[in-house]
């Protein structure tokens, strides 16, 4: 049978305000130590009242303009009850009935195909603690529990799409899209391995001509955007096995394990929690102006497809080198400085994303850290214009340029790398490797052209790689004809 | 000492030296037959020219106290925070006295539901105080201390203070902060004064209200508690609603004091009309879903993991189950259910969504008539105190709170002033203004303590017992 995937996605997003959403405490908790960022309204102490962070708002409504969504001018805070060690409260505090932002698009481009995926609500709400387990990986069967209360409270946004996603390639483009605007917003670090962005899938399958269809299936606890395709890919296998046994896919929320790539069943549908949601009594009704929402539509950033048009005409770049240099605000940024320093914009592409994204990969660093300056491309480009290094050898030093924090210059004149350009020179090495092997000069004179390369190979290697390829072959050539 | 500080009012008392252990020592004394006060502290603060004695109810937060909300589950709560209402009263010269007792997480009328002891009608030591503020109303009434914070969720602080014999005030929703104070039901919950004159009210108000950026739900308003009463009834336009006087539960004697005292308001010039607030025959009901509802949200925190006794247990569902099992009394458990059952997905547009929709009528139907009147009147309480035991089936008491609930359904102000007793016992007129009518409310109050034979040199009568 063929079947059609239909897949949507729920992602939540950490916002990076300075403070969480209800509280005073910092927001940025990734790397403190437990329990320090904590307070009596995020640990949920008898009668302390949450006080709604203003700068939350204006990051949700930003996300809310860059997905073309419509910005309710009136939005209601719920409380989803439940109990769990980690929600001091007894209840999430989130936007359930009335949420602040529905109805919008992404435009993504997946396999050289154009695809909008509708945005079904972005929700304001708030995240959990952590909890460390001894001995499982769970609660169940733990020895031991410790509780870790700094995230709770941090302001989370959830963006739902509409079941738009037909391939699990189109899911993982919509996430990365999605990760390169909240970062151009400058409202989220985008980080999944950090949960900093956290998505969960809804997948089904149907076949139209039979019209065998299965059961929904929720994916959680997917921390990478390779996993989001991964996940979904293994999922599909799945489905479509049990389908084509003819058997019932179960109403399940599963699980990504990512160490034995696959998904394992965490709860089916009917045990799930009835989550009494109901307004929060604590919070004001949500009212944004028309004002505020204009404003924040003005000082929006560029958009990452925004900056890959933009690339695309101002730089001549295709657009393969536009969506990548932009996918990264500073990679992006840096791309344009150094664009712009040399004059040089497809070169500096070439060099951005091949050897310093290369770098930049192997050594999980951000271009910040490499410490590279726009400075030092104009001086590697001048000296490859100028005949004083080959390419490769500017290839091969720029690793020591990032490591010894010294100009590029400097390290080709310290390591005498100039290329050898001098004529004399050259005649020379060719003379000694001509004397020293008649028998090849004999060949070369009877036709055999190949042996050209070995008098090349000769003379680089008593020049140590420095002599200039293009002269060692036209004068060999003109001394071996002779 | 020569000054009887039970002869002053608050304004009279500030900076009085020696009045925190004046007080103290009555306590002291006293306490064991009235059993007002779950902690009783030192003061530890130096008095000033401005400081005064005064007490919390026990679900209001004071740092280096316990909160236990008279329940189990609270029972060694250290305070890790001052309330904002605490907060400034320390601010303006404040001193603890001590926490006073109520029914668990205040849901009860009686402080029977406490879970630790039932505190005394100062008039009749067999009978309930009232409640759930009733260890608060005690203690003022018997000149334990000069006055204590209650807090109002349909009537906790109105109805207590009626069956005590002194002022029970809950303003406008809003204009208290809510910040310290454990929540019950965050929509109707109200802090209020209670005291021995309406005066010594509008004092506290002046320290305890105003916008609080820690409680998104108070309000920035203009409205200042620092006057002068001057009482004056002449004119202003009164309603007394036929639903609430021909409720079957009034007693005659209490009905006799009411209309008494509404002759008199005639006399001075007031014009008072019967009319009717068909809605109001809902109001129990109403609250009775909203209420717990909302308490079966807020009291999810207490599960024993970061505070409050913990039990053996074998895993997570069974440790929760347990501890609030253990902690929780059994009004408190009945309420939990009840909330969780009108919340749940099946039936939150049957009960839930409806009672909204009700309050909604209610507010609506009050506002409407509110504008034509300057205040409703009605008896404060239905009943005088019942005797300890006296009334064992819940439904009865909640029921009473008819006269009391509509004021919080719609966050109307509303104040409770003691008129003439019946055989010993308090009984309460009710007035209830529109929203920020406040400060023309206490006015009014004011007035009706000039003819009220509860009041002896302008404070409230302390039963004799308690004076030799």
């Amino acid at each position: 049978m063929m079947y059609r995937t239909v897949i949507g996605l729920e992602i939540h997003a950490q916002l990076q305000t300075k403070t969480k959403a209800f509280c005073s405490c910092p927001a940025d908790v990734f790397e403190l130590e437990p329990n320090t960022a904590i307070c009596p309204v995020c640990t949920g102490q008898p009668g302390a009242l949450p006080v709604l962070n203003e700068n939350v708002v204006n990051y949700a409504i930003m996300a809310g303009l860059a997905l073309n969504c419509t910005l309710n001018e009136r939005s209601i805070f719920d409380r989803k009850n439940y109990f769990y060690p980690d929600l001091p409260k007894g209840y999430q505090i989130t936007q359930y009935f009335f949420p602040i932002a529905e109805n919008g698009y992404l435009d993504i481009e997946a396999g050289g195909v154009g695809k909008r995926v509708r945005i079904r609500r972005i929700h304001i709400e708030e995240d959990a603690g952590k909890m460390i387990h001894q001995g499982t990986d769970s609660i169940t069967g733990s020895t031991g529990s410790y509780l870790d209360l700094n995230r709770c409270g941090v302001p989370l946004i959830e963006i739902v799409t509409e079941p738009d996603l037909e391939t699990p390639a189109q899911a993982r483009v919509f996430v990365e899209l999605l990760r390169d605007t909240l970062r151009a917003l400058g409202i989220c670090s985008g980080d999944m391995e950090k949960g900093a962005l956290r998505c969960d899938a809804n997948i089904s399958m149907r076949d139209d001509a039979s019209g065998v269809s299965s059961n929904r299936v929720e994916v959680k606890n997917i921390n990478s955007f390779k996993f989001v395709e991964k996940a979904l890919e293994s999922e599909q296998e799945r489905i479509s096995a049990v389908l084509d046994a003819g058997g019932n896919v179960a109403k399940e929320t599963r699980s990504w394990n990512f160490a034995t790539k696959e998904t394992f069943s965490m709860r089916s549908k009917e045990e799930e929690n009835d989550y009494r949601y109901f307004p929060e009594p604590d919070l004001p009704v949500l009212k944004i102006t028309q004002e505020r929402v204009e404003q924040l539509r003005k000082s929006l950033p560029e958009l990452p497809w925004q900056k890959v048009r933009r690339f695309m005409e101002q730089y001549g770049l295709p657009k393969y080198d536009a969506s990548v240099l932009s996918s990264s605000g500073d990679v992006a940024y840096f791309y344009e400085e150094v664009a712009l320093v040399t004059g040089k914009p497809k070169e500096s592409s070439n060099w951005i994303m091949g050897e310093v994204m290369r770098i930049m990969n192997e050594r999980d660093l951000s271009i910040e850290n490499l410490g590279l300056k726009p400075e030092h491309f104009k001086e590697l480009f001048e000296m490859i214009d100028s005949g004083i290094i080959s390419n490769s050898v500017a290839k091969e030093i720029l690793p020591e340029v990032i490591e010894r924090k010294r100009s590029p210059a400097f390290i080709v004149k310290e390591k005498g790398l100039e290329q050898i350009n001098d004529d004399s020179i050259i005649e020379k090495a060719i003379r000694e490797a001509m004397k020293s092997n008649p028998k090849a000069v004999q060949q070369f004179r009877e036709g055999k052209e190949g042996v050209l390369g070995y008098f090349v190979g000769a003379v680089m290697k008593a020049t140590r790689g420095k002599a200039n390829p293009a002269r060692v072959n036209e004068i060999a050539r003109r001394l071996l004809k002779d | 000492m020569k000054i009887n500080p039970l002869k002053l009012r608050l304004s009279e008392m500030r900076g009085l030296r020696g009045a925190f252990s004046f007080y103290r020592d009555r306590i002291e004394r006293f306490d064991k037959d009235l059993k007002a006060f779950l902690q009783v502290l030192q003061s530890s603060a130096e008095e000033t020219e401005r400081s005064f004695p005064f007490s919390l109810k026990d679900n209001i937060l004071a740092l280096g106290t316990r909160t236990t909300c008279s329940s189990r589950i609270l029972e060694n709560y250290e305070s890790p925070y001052d309330a904002t209402v605490t907060c400034k009263l320390k601010e303006s010269g404040g001193h603890l006295l001590g926490k006073t007792n109520l029914d668990e997480f205040a849901m009860g009328s009686s402080t029977e539901n406490s879970a630790f002891f039932t505190s005394r009608n100062p008039w009749d030591l067999s009978r309930i105080p009232g409640g759930s503020s009733g260890g608060s109303a005690a203690a003022v009434a018997a000149g334990l201390t000069p006055f204590a914070l209650g807090s109002d969720t349909g009537g906790s602080v109105r109805q207590p203070a009626s069956m005590c014999g002194i002022v029970g005030f809950k303003p406008t929703y809003g204009l208290v902060s809510r910040y310290g104070l454990v929540a019950f039901a965050s929509s109707l919950d109200q802090i209020g004064p209670m005291t021995r004159c309406v005066q010594d009210a509008a004092d506290v108000m002046s320290i305890i209200s105003g916008h609080d950026v820690k409680d998104s739900t108070t309000v920035k308003s203009s409205l200042s508690f620092n006057i002068d009463l001057k009482g004056e009834v002449k004119g202003l336009k009164m309603a007394v609603p036929e639903e609430m006087l021909d409720y079957r539960g009034l007693e005659d004697g209490v009905k006799a004091s009411f209309m008494d005292a509404v002759e008199e308001l005639k006399r001075a010039g007031a014009v008072i009309e019967k009319i009717s607030i068909p809605s109001v025959k809902y109001a129990v009901a109403t609250y009775y879903l909203i209420a717990p509802a909302e308490a079966s949200s807020n009291l999810s925190r207490f599960d024993g993991i970061r505070f409050g006794p913990r039990h053996e247990a074998t895993n997570y569902d069974e440790l929760v189950s347990r501890n609030r099992d253990m902690g929780f009394g059994r009004e408190v458990k009945r309420r939990i259910l009840l909330g969780t059952f009108t919340l749940s997905a099946a039936y939150y547009d049957a009960y839930y969504r409806k009672a909204l929709r009700t309050r909604k009528l209610m507010a609506n139907e009050l506002k409407a008539v509110l504008t034509e009147f300057d205040f409703i009147l009605n008896p404060s309480s239905p009943v005088v105190a019942p005797v300890i035991g006296e009334i064992s089936d819940p439904l009865s008491y909640y029921l009473m709170d008819i006269y009391t609930i509509p004021a919080n359904v719609a966050g109307l102000p509303s104040i409770s002033v003691p008129i003439a007793p019946v055989d010993g016992l308090p009984t309460g007129m009710l007035l209830t203004g529109r929203r920020f009518s406040d400060v023309k409310l206490l006015e009014a109050a004011s007035f009706i303590e000039g003819f009220s034979p509860a009041y002896e040199d302008g404070l409230t009568r302390i039963a004799e017992r308690w004076v030799e």
